[in-house]
């Protein structure tokens, strides 16, 4: 398989030195891009050697000590510009490059007039350096420095952002690479990060405020009666169906393409990031979604992915064509173009308001193809948490949601308000919906990608490399519903919110628990635990795939088993932007067991 | 057949807690499938029934069917039942940094979730061509609060263009959401059009009934003592992404005569209403439509004696805008 490396590595040190030129006089150009950022570089040295550890070349730092300054930007896409916030004057901020085992000090100076934050997520770092204001640390005042310090305990993609005041929407985000302590052995000639994000000019406090006045302000692509007579989307029972529970079909995404441009590595389609190759090389590239609304279905038409790392950990290298990645979720792959030829990298919003096309050339110039935009998806029963599967249908395959779905549901209508089926969950108008038969959906592709005809990943194809840690059985398990309503735009885990006062969720150190993530909306959540990674319960037990988010699709579950074995206090939430701001979040708390429950 | 299905779900709820222990016991017992298919309803059953009523069981047996169906193989671990740790009331971080300022950092993150805006929007703005003086009327809202209690205010009236102003009301409310879908309205509301001037309490549901109709419903109680209701209820109609076609009615009724009003008890008033607005932007949209209104009852009667039509219609041309 690997037969073609040793001759590419030499290859590699000449593309290294070309990369230092290119790297800077494009810095001198484009200064709001670090040199990682920027088109035509020639990407980071491979093969696990780690080439660029240990320097600090133009937007990479490295090396035990590292300053960051965030500071106030002006941040422009194609003609919109807006005030943004950057990081050592670069938006996306700087690569943090380091290596497995090594420590580091981070300073981080507060330039703004608001305080400020830096979260490392997905690091195994001590509580009280993981960056959450009022959980973790007091949070960086203006003028502040504050300085992180931890030890870098393994390897991966990861990223960096702010955890204040919804700052990464407006730029505050970076990558983090972290190289194993001994090589891997997935071997690649070049790597390249491509950090997917969506940005609008609109600061995320007055969205929220359009979208508390009118929850689907930015959705322009709803049903119509136009749409009827040209006979798309739903039936005209279906939409009657559907307009009774006062639920949206094509409630997929809450801010959209209507505002917003999709970029990767900073750059919209318009600006063509480009990543070079020569044929037949191995490039490994490090997918991070750093979104503040937008997940994405990412695709390189015509080059199959094999997916190396999902979250930072390895899995079993699995090929694919696409996969839905959620926001906060990072996935390493491997492609392998053997023709000189341009291929589009593809990240297209789940609602299909917009994509971004960035190109992967053997010469800087080329543009790879831009897909058209696929038809927007039409949510089903499935996303309303009716698990078709679980029911007895009707002759005609349809159900009637005035009765029982099955006998075994004898005494419950199909009430998509039936609190007694979540007892977990405080009642109130923040919740409008509870799934009546949530589905186990870690099997299903992602929302909209159901009848895609190519491969698509879905959280079952994973398998991680190494041996899961703790291989005990939980001894316990834990119901976490996500609620909401769309309407009222309230989002709440258990129908509680911490400013309405909701307790921390509690575990005892070096527990193991088993966690439902019971989604009881119509859109998908990534959900994110800090100060740790979980196994998702899907295959046998031994190899589950370990994650720090995982997207809970609409209406459905996902389980996973966590060992609690970070003490302190930790910040748990979707990582949605604004349902976080809005309320779905929680604190998690790791605690030395001191007797039973009260 | 329900019987025989109900029957092995119970008594695979009885055993449940035997049979884990014995799984832990026994290494291999976790690799024969049929037994872990049980397990995974016990799981549920022994999760769920332990809190809740022999209703909830049916939640359990929902359960238990998609692991029969084999939807996904969450089904192979068995958990146990083990009661949850109580929750801490210490601050870990208090430990490493200023106390006082971990304090003040907690209360800004408790404050950052409760929402607090404000919304104007007007509604209606219009132009009315009518067959005898040309008219104008005017719907605006507003709101400022959280999402849960707000206060509301709102203001509507009409008149003909070179005669005193006929109906002008102003409103204000507190709003507070009962539930997902309905608000209950609890306010004052001033009239200040031709005649005398009333002051009301107001009393009222408003919110969002199946298939997306915009329903308000108040009834209003005078200085004078004097009762009264209005129902209204809208609905859009998305023709395009950007073209709606809005029908609107509002009936209002009253419990007496109010003659110095010209109000006759019983129905009052019926308005029909039709507007095709386009969405230049969500908070801008041009509108043309139709209005119709007509006196109902004694209230007509008044009318026609006091030499006014008991109907009227009027082509409208108006504007939608948020502020």
């Amino acid at each position: 398989m690997h037969d073609a490396y040793p001759q590419l590595m030499d290859n590699n040190l000449t593309l290294n030195r070309r990369h230092i030129l290119l790297g800077t006089g494009a810095l001198a150009l484009t200064p709001l891009f670090p040199a990682w950022a920027q088109s035509g570089h020639s990407g980071h040295g491979g093969g696990g050697s780690g080439a660029m550890a240990g320097r600090n070349t133009g937007g990479t730092l490295s090396g035990e000590t590292i300053a960051l300054s965030i500071g106030d930007a002006r941040y422009s896409v194609g003609k919109r510009s807006a005030s943004a916030i950057a990081v050592n004057g670069t938006i996306p901020a700087p690569l943090i490059r380091l290596r497995e085992g090594q420590n580091v000090r981070i300073a981080v100076t507060n330039t703004l007039k608001q305080q400020s934050s830096i979260h490392w997520h997905g690091l195994l770092v001590p509580f009280q350096m993981d960056g959450v204001p009022g959980v973790s640390f007091p949070g960086i005042d203006p003028g502040e420095t504050f300085t992180y310090e931890f030890p870098v305990r393994h390897s991966g993609t990861f990223w960096y952002h702010s955890h204040s005041g919804m700052q990464e929407a407006v730029g505050l985000y970076g990558p983090i690479v972290i190289d194993p302590a001994t090589p891997d052995n997935v071997l690649f000639d070049r790597e390249y990060v491509l950090m997917l994000a969506d940005w609008s000019p609109i600061d995320p406090h007055p969205q929220l405020k359009k979208l508390k006045t009118m929850g689907g302000y930015f959705n322009w692509q709803r049903q119509t009666v136009g749409g009827l007579i040209a006979g798309k989307d739903q039936s005209l029972k279906d939409r009657l169906e559907w307009a009774k529970m006062r639920m949206d079909a094509t409630d997929i995404s809450d801010v959209t393409g209507a505002t917003y441009s999709f970029l990767i590595n900073g750059h919209d389609t318009a600006a063509n990031w480009t990543a070079l190759f020569a044929p037949g090389e191995r490039i490994k590239l490090r997918i991070i979604n750093a979104s503040a609304m937008t997940n994405f279905n990412f695709r390189i038409p015509g080059l199959p992915m094999t997916v190396v790392a999902a979250d930072g950990c390895n899995v079993v290298p699995i090929e694919t064509d696409e996969f839905q990645i959620g926001i906060a979720e990072t996935y390493d792959v491997i492609v392998q173009p053997t023709e000189a030829a341009a291929f589009g990298i593809v990240a297209e919003a789940i609602d299909r308001s917009g994509l971004v096309r960035a190109t992967l050339a053997p010469q800087i110039g080329m543009t790879g193809s831009v897909p058209k935009l696929r038809q927007r998806p039409i949510l089903t029963m499935r996303d309303m948490g009716m698990d078709m599967a679980g029911m007895d249908m009707g002759s005609g395959g349809e159900i009637d949601l005035s009765k029982p779905a099955n006998e075994s549901m004898a005494g419950h209508s199909m009430d998509m308000r039936d609190l007694s089926l979540a007892p977990g969950v405080k009642p109130g108008p923040g919740v409008a919906t509870i799934s009546p038969s949530p589905a186990d959906r870690l099997a299903d592709r992602g929302t909209g990608l159901e009848n895609e005809e190519h491969r698509v990943l879905t959280y079952a194809d994973l398998r991680s490399r190494e041996a899961s840690p703790d291989q005990r059985k939980p001894t316990r398990q834990i119901d976490v519903n996500l609620t909401a309503n769309m309407e009222r735009y309230m989002w709440s885990i258990d129908g509680e919110t911490i400013s309405g006062g909701a307790d921390p969720i509690p575990f005892r150190t070096g527990e193991r628990v088993r966690v439902n993530l019971i989604n009881h909306t119509m859109m998908p959540h990534p959900i994110h635990l800090h100060g740790h990674f979980f196994e998702l319960v899907t295959g046998d037990p031994g190899n589950r795939p370990r994650k720090h988010t995982v997207n809970v699709l609409p209406g459905g579950k996902a389980s996973f088993d966590l060992t609690a074995d970070a003490e302190g206090d930790w910040a748990f939430h979707c990582h949605m932007l604004l349902h976080m701001h809005a309320g779905m979040m929680r604190i998690v708390t790791v605690r030395a067991d001191k007797g039973a429950a009260a | 057949m329900m019987a025989l299905r109900n029957a092995l779900l119970v008594g695979a709820a009885l055993i449940a807690t035997p049979l884990a222990a014995q799984e832990a016991q026994d290494p291999h017992a976790g690799h024969d499938m049929s037994q872990m298919q049980g397990m995974d309803g016990m799981d549920h059953s022994a999760h769920d029934m332990s809190a809740t009523s022999a209703d909830q069981a049916d939640g359990t047996m929902q359960g238990m069917d998609h692991s029969a169906h084999g939807a996904q193989p969450a089904s192979s671990d068995e958990v146990g039942t083990a009661p949850a740790p109580s929750v801490p009331t210490d601050h870990p971080a208090d430990a490493f940094w200023d106390a006082s300022r971990m304090a003040r950092a907690r209360a800004d993150l408790s404050r950052e979730g409760s929402f607090i805006g404000n919304a104007l929007i007007a509604d209606r703005l219009e132009y009315r061509a009518a067959k005898g003086l040309d008219g104008y009327a005017w719907q605006v809202m507003g709101w400022v609060g959280g999402d849960i209690d707000r206060l509301s205010f709102e203001t509507e009236g009409e008149g003909a263009f070179g005669e005193s102003l006929e109906t002008g009301e102003v409103r204000a409310a507190w709003r507070h959401a009962l539930d997902p879908w309905w608000n209950l309205e609890l306010g004052a509301r001033q009239d200040f059009a031709a005649g005398p001037d009333r002051t009301y309490a107001v009393v009222g549901i408003e919110g969002l009934a199946p298939y997306w109709f915009e329903i308000g419903a108040h009834a209003f109680i005078s200085n004078k003592g004097d009762v009264h209701f209005r129902l209204e209820a809208e609905h859009d109609m998305r023709l395009t992404q950007r073209l709606i076609l809005q029908p609107s009615v509002e009936i209002d009724a009253a419990a007496q005569d109010v003659p110095e009003l010209g109000i006759g008890a019983g129905f009052e008033k019926v308005e029909l209403g039709a507007r095709l607005r386009y969405e230049v932007a969500r908070e801008f949209a041009p509108y043309v439509g139709v209005h119709w209104e007509r006196k109902l009852g004694q209230t007509a009667r008044w009318a026609r004696a006091n030499g006014d039509g008991a109907s009227a219609v009027s082509a409208v041309f108006g504007i939608r805008a948020w502020f």
